[in-house]
């Protein structure tokens, strides 16, 4: 089995952020990575956060930083990772790509402890970059330019030291002199030998400056001083003329600022009124912002609240005092961005991203903790409390949707429609939600209007060629067109010169201002200052078919006769040729005009003998056939889309001019051909099945490009987005004539007809694959099933360290009471009384302002019954006594008294630290009532363990308790003990089964295959893997064969040796699997890994599905990062070849951005085996034409059929 | 072969030890090559985002306080060493 590993939807989580000028010029742009992929995004002029560029590295990036050389306008990125290398990148703004400036190696690949990537920092100045490892090794490479201005980097110095961990490392800014790093520092090298304990609790970080002496080209340890143990990042404070430089060290509780020779200013971090006593505030991420006269920073805890710092200098540029104030509330990130522009770019740890705007900058009067108002007691300092409050300083402008973490997914059809829903449970905490995913762009509709009747077609058209916006639509019915034009409001006209009492066959705007609607019976050709000429039909002819653009019209009479007319100097339509063709026409049509151009030098026709014909309007040849095409059915509608030459710039690599003929034909099918420019030859043609109704195509604007809309049984949208061609289907209904529309309100459009309403909608997120519909949820969502025939889902939800609803909202009412009362010290009651009418009106909710902590060992659960349809939940068991949900299954016990009964398996006072352990646990019994909308408790069966995996079996229920593997019967009170086997290594985290077999899925040690013999009633495991596996996905493939998922990113598939598993099944008396040992203590016979890959990202489920209608099965995967991915199996050997090679051919020409080698990443814990690298195979579109060429060379292939290739294999996956 | 000093086996260790953190010796007991172990796992969570946040997701914290526990962790990852016999 060989497989194509593609990935559907890339990362949505973000590890890192920076920002900077990136393009050149006055805008930012945000740098994200997320995890192997970068992307650059910029919030366009409406606020919403546009992806510019997007770029799979292969490789783990784990920092980012972006520095600027004096007097350059542009920024750099400098890129850690896992690759052991330094990258340096450049936007290339003509070429839409990040090209690799310098790249340079310093150490082994990977994730190590002292291979450097961990952390980077750069010299404000951009004079000088760091990158740190987690212990020891630390390297300074010196950055400066060369006689041609570009950047050059130095080899490396190193400033290691051993035995030490490193925290943080920033850049001081210091001006002009040399530059500063700072690192916080811990060395543990004493601890190590000292038994007594003494020295590790002495163990003291140290805050040290290295300087790197530009004159002497070395880097020398300034300055070390001990600091607050709970440090653990490090801000830059503005140096130079901007400030007094120094950093602050963001510790535990505190923040500190520092720097050599200057005192230390300290300030505590105010806490929330409600945070147990026992927790710290620690600082998880912070954005600077500076301006010429001033600067802060916004610091953001752990539980969200974002402070501000301000620091107040005296005329020595010395600080005297430090400010913390409470500033908003959002989202705990991993990276924030403040923008020039006044924005607030948030990256959300778990959960959608954000772009906020400033509305204020925190002057107003909210909790302070001061350096010059810190108290210290004997308990040590005295803390400051505040309590959250709503966004004042900030308001969400925008939401990046983010899947990060995917929890479970599970792929079926419930809502019957034509391709089948991904749900998929997400987020974390107060951020939970079930997403339902289907494949297709979102649409957003403007409006819907109803109209006196069933239309058959709409356009739209503007008055004028200069014209930004539409001036009318015309919508023609069966005996009649309706003209209605687009102002302030629609409403309809009559005097706008169309005729009203014939349907329309095709309105356009002809020439610079004039207009033209063909109706059967002849053109009406309405000049802009009113005069109308009429062109009637010869005899009792009626005109079918018309193709125009701005200076050509074709139209084809009945019995197949064509007329072609263009439009001379004076703006009069002159007929130019005709032409009898043998039989009726099908479809017409005609290419804009080229810009530059008198005519579109084509026409298409189509006829209902199944062939499409490409006739010439030039004048020399004029109406002469050039080629023709035999297609499988009679072409419905077409249309000839150039693919304009572009030289990148936003959304495209290199694209030579193509015209590709789109045909839809009556069985559904879309054929894209691309036509010669020059000979008008058709070659090298695609097909795709959209629907069961014919397509037809019309002409759309995306990004200000023509786009191509396919209306069959769905509609889809034919568009460029960053190099390739997409054809993805959009969410909404079935449509039956759809025209452009651009007006005031909505700049890029369609307007549609569907039944007898007229829908207005646009079309966002270009180039997702999925657009999701979000329901939110409690607690972190653990598991899920889907109920096919009640069409419902069930869910588990639990916290650890939570407290339950209920006990939340007594500690809210307490908390308002007390406010109330006016105990809570006077200095807050102010803010307090805020509060509290806020909170009367509006809770503060819980997905902005996060759980309140609760001691760690304090368990928050449910099971949640909910109708995806109605987006509603039927039902909601909280569980009581500290026990979490973690496991489920329907079962129907072979008594059958209850039917389909839910099974729940409970933890009970569950910890993980420092030790797993719990008192036990319990399996629920739950029967569905009420049409299975919510549960009746049957009973509650407690076991010695953790119930972590339960499956049915033959009429019974296989339970995975720990290390052991029990079959449980239904009994009155409660579950009754059939069977068991104790010998799994460590905890059973999943089992399937298969007739007599059983997959047994263990978290430590892969999977174990069992067979329970039903007359000596035994358990026994007859296989087991040779690799210890952390499991964290599982999947039934077939008898022999289970894919799996470990915690370090790795999918595999194993599968039993045909006569191994043949054994086994025909061994009559079971003695063998009874009597037969394996070696150290593994089962006797062992599984064959048939199937290797390295996702790089922890994958949480694993699901079979076919995603298109007819289209083969594949395997689905999810991360933690919110990715979804899919491995197709191939379906011949030719397909395998050729992808391998061109993989072979693309490793080589193209090696990953960040430096990981492409084999090595795939291959990081486990040699890849037998799967082919989609997303290393899509790059291709985005090299070179030369490299294009030559790579396709060697294939013995053109780079159009590689493309088709390409486009064809995805094709079979979505 | 040349019986030189620099090339021999033992210097050739002791410059891999000193110059790569973990390189085991004969001498090694097993709380020095359980912490280094120890270190080595740390410092794989902190470098894999995703693991982090895996475990961050199962312990319900941040992913900040997350990965300075682990930060922490790498201080006495096994506890206090035991005591040194004198031979």
């Amino acid at each position: 089995m060989y497989l194509y590993s593609l990935s559907l939807q890339r990362a949505t989580g973000i590890v890192c952020a920076t920002y900077g000028n990136f393009v050149g010029g006055k805008t930012q742009e945000i740098v994200v990575a997320r995890g192997k992929v970068l992307d650059i995004l910029r919030p366009d002029d409406n606020g919403k956060l546009q992806t510019l560029l997007s770029v799979e590295v292969f490789g783990a990036i784990r920092s980012l930083v972006q520095f600027r050389l004096t007097g350059s306008q542009k920024d750099y990125i400098v890129v850690g990772s896992d690759s052991g290398r330094i990258v340096i990148l450049e936007y290339n703004r003509e070429k839409n790509t990040l090209d690799k400036v310098h790249q340079e190696t310093f150490g082994k690949s990977g994730c190590r402890r002292i291979v450097p990537g961990q952390y980077l920092a750069v010299d404000p100045k951009g004079r000088a970059v760091m990158i740190g490892a987690c212990e020891k090794q630390k390297l300074v490479y010196v950055l400066n330019r060369d006689n041609a201005a570009r950047l050059t980097i130095s080899s490396p110095l190193e400033a290691h030291k051993s035995h030490t961990i490193v925290y943080s490392i920033t850049g001081v800014d210091c001006g002009f002199d040399n530059p500063i790093f700072a690192a916080i520092e811990l060395d543990y090298s004493e601890a190590d030998q000292d038994s007594t304990g003494q020295a590790a609790a002495e163990a003291q970080k140290h805050l040290t400056f290295y300087e790197l002496d530009l004159g002497l080209n070395h880097v020398v340890r300034k300055w070390t001083e001990p600091i607050d143990n709970g440090a653990n990042m490090l801000v830059t404070v503005p140096g130079g003329g901007d400030g007094p430089s120094g950093v602050l060290v963001c510790a535990e509780n505190f923040v500190i600022y520092k720097n050599q020779n200057r005192p230390d200013v300290r300030a505590v971090i105010p806490r929330r009124t409600d945070l147990p006593a026992e927790r710290g505030v620690l600082i998880v991420s912070a954005a600077t912002h500076k301006q010429k006269a001033m600067f802060f920073f916004l610091l953001q805890t752990e539980y969200g609240d974002i402070f501000k710092v301000t620091l107040d200098c005296d005329s020595n540029d010395q600080v005297t005092e430090l400010k913390i104030r409470y500033f908003d509330t959002i989202p705990v990130t991993s990276a924030m961005c403040v923008l020039k522009s006044g924005f607030l770019f948030a990256a959300s740890e778990f959960g959608n991203h954000a772009l906020y705007q400033f509305q204020g900058i925190g002057q107003d009067t909210d909790v302070e903790s001061s350096s010059a108002t810190l108290m210290e007691t004997e308990e040590g300092f005295q803390p400051v409390f505040f309590q959250p409050r709503k966004l004042k300083n900030l308001v969400q402008i925008d939401e990046v949707e983010s899947l990060m973490p995917i929890m479970d997914m599970k792929v079926a059809n419930l809502f019957e429609e034509e391709t089948p829903q991904i749900f998929t449970l997400c987020g974390k905490g107060p951020v939970s939600s079930l997403r339902i995913l289907r494949p297709g762009l979102a649409v957003t509709e403007m409006a819907v209007s109803q109209l006196p009747g069933v239309p058959s077609a709409v356009w739209t058209v503007k008055r004028s060629v200069n014209d930004e916006f539409d001036a009318y639509i015309v919508v023609s019915f069966v005996n009649a067109t309706l003209v209605l034009s687009i102002g302030e409001t629609v409403e309809e006209v009559s005097d706008s010169g169309f005729l009203d009492t014939t349907p329309s066959l095709a309105v356009s705007l002809l020439g610079e201002d004039s207009l033209m609607q063909v109706h059967p019976n002849g053109i009406r050709h309405i000049r802009a200052d009113g005069r109308i000429n009429e062109w009637k039909t010869p005899g009792k002819k009626t005109i079918v078919k018309v193709g125009c653009n701005r200076m050509q019209v074709v139209i084809a009479l009945s019995g197949g006769e064509l007329i072609y007319f263009e439009m001379d100097m004076t703006g009069q339509l002159m007929e130019i040729e005709k032409r009898e063709m043998s039989g009726d026409v099908a479809c017409l049509d005609i290419a804009p005009v080229p810009e530059g151009r008198q005519r579109s030098r084509f026409l298409a026709v189509g006829s209902y003998d199944s062939t499409i014909r490409i006739l010439s309007l030039d004048p020399d040849d004029c109406m002469q056939i050039l080629s023709v095409q035999a297609v499988p059915s009679p072409p419905e509608s077409l249309l000839l889309l150039e693919v304009q030459a572009s030289t990148g710039g936003e959304d495209g690599a290199d694209h030579p001019a193509s015209v590709f003929l789109s045909a839809g034909l009556q069985n559904g099918v879309l054929l894209r051909t691309e036509v010669d420019m020059v000979t008008g030859q058709l070659s090298d043609t695609r097909t795709r099945f959209l629907g069961l109704r014919a397509p037809k195509l019309f002409s759309a604007l995306v990004r200000g490009r023509r786009a191509m809309l396919c209306l069959s049984s769905r509609p889809w949208l034919g568009y460029i987005h960053q190099g390739h061609f997409l054809l993805t289907p959009l969410s909404y209904e079935t449509l039956e004539y759809a025209a452009s529309f651009s007006s005031d309100q909505c700049a890029e459009g369609v307007v549609a007809v569907a039944g007898d309403a007229l829908r207005v909608f646009t079309i966002e997120r270009l180039g997702e694959t999925f657009n999701q519909t979000v329901m939110p949820l409690r607690y972190t969502p653990r598991k899920f099933i889907l109920h096919p025939k009640n069409k419902t889902l069930v869910i588990l939800e639990s916290d650890m360290g939570a407290l339950t609803t209920e006990e939340r909202d007594a500690n809210k009412k307490e908390a308002i009471e007390a406010a109330g009362g006016g105990e809570n010290g006077k200095m807050y009651v102010d803010e307090q009384e805020n509060g509290e009418g806020e909170e009367k009106e509006d809770p503060l909710p819980d997905p902005q302002y996060g759980f309140p902590k609760a001691p760690s060992n304090k368990w928050a659960s449910c099971i949640r019954v909910l109708d995806p349809k109605a987006g509603e939940t039927t039902c909601l068991l909280e569980l009581q006594d500290n026990e979490a949900a973690l496991s489920l299954s329907t079962v129907t016990f072979h008594d059958k008294e209850l039917g389909t009964v839910l099974a729940v398996g409970t933890s009970k006072d569950l910890k993980f630290w420092p030790k797993k352990e719990s008192a036990g646990g319990f399996i629920h019994i739950y029967r569905f009532v009420n049409e299975g909308r919510t549960l009746e408790l049957v009973h509650k069966t407690p076991v010695d363990g953790v119930p972590t995996a339960l499956c049915p079996f033959q009429g019974r229920l296989l339970v995975g308790v720990g290390q052991i593997l029990r079959i449980y019967d239904l009994g009155k009170r409660k579950l009754l003990r059939k069977c068991e086997n104790k010998n799994f290594p460590n905890t059973i985290t999943a089992i399937h089964t298969y007739g007599d077999r059983i997959y047994v899925g263990d978290l430590q040690e892969s999977f174990h295959y069992v067979k329970y013999r039903r007359d000596e009633n035994q358990l026994y495991t007859f296989a087991d893997d040779s690799c210890p596996r952390w499991l964290t996905a599982s999947l039934h493939i077939d008898f022999d064969t289970m894919a799996g998922a470990d915690k370090f990113g790795n999918i595999y598939f194993m599968r039993l040796p045909q006569d191994v598993s043949e054994e086994i099944e025909d061994d009559p008396t079971g003695g063998k699997i009874k009597w037969e040992q394996g070696r150290l203590n593994g089962a006797p016979n062992k599984v064959e890994e048939i199937i290797q890959f390295h996702v790089g990202e922890v994958v949480t489920s694993l699901q079979k599905a076919s995603l298109i209608p007819g289209g083969g099965e594949c395997v689905l995967y999810g991360t933690v990062m919110g990715s979804v991915g899919a491995l197709l199996p191939f379906s011949s050997r030719e397909d395998v070849d050729f992808f391998s090679h061109l993989e072979m051919h693309l490793r080589q020409e193209n090696p990953p951005l960040c430096g990981r080698d492409h084999m090595a990443f795939r291959s990081a814990y486990f040699p890849v085996k037998d799967v082919i690298d989609g997303d290393l195979c899509e790059q291709y579109p985005t090299l070179s034409t030369e490299l294009q060429r030559k790579i396709a060379d060697e294939l013995d292939r053109t780079p159009g059929e590689i493309l088709k290739k390409l486009e064809d294999i995805r094709n079979r996956i979505i | 072969m040349q019986a030189s000093d620099r090339f021999n086996i033992n210097s050739q260790l002791e410059h891999l030890q000193a110059k790569y953190v973990g390189t085991g010796h004969a001498d090694l007991n097993r709380f020095e090559w359980a912490v280094n172990i120890q270190r080595d796992s740390f410092a794989s969570y902190i470098g894999h985002y995703p693991l982090l946040s895996y475990f961050a997701i199962a312990e319900n914290e941040s992913i900040g306080r997350e990965r300075y526990n682990f930060m922490q962790k790498m201080l006495l990852p096994c506890g206090l060493p035991p005591e040194r016999e004198e031979d």
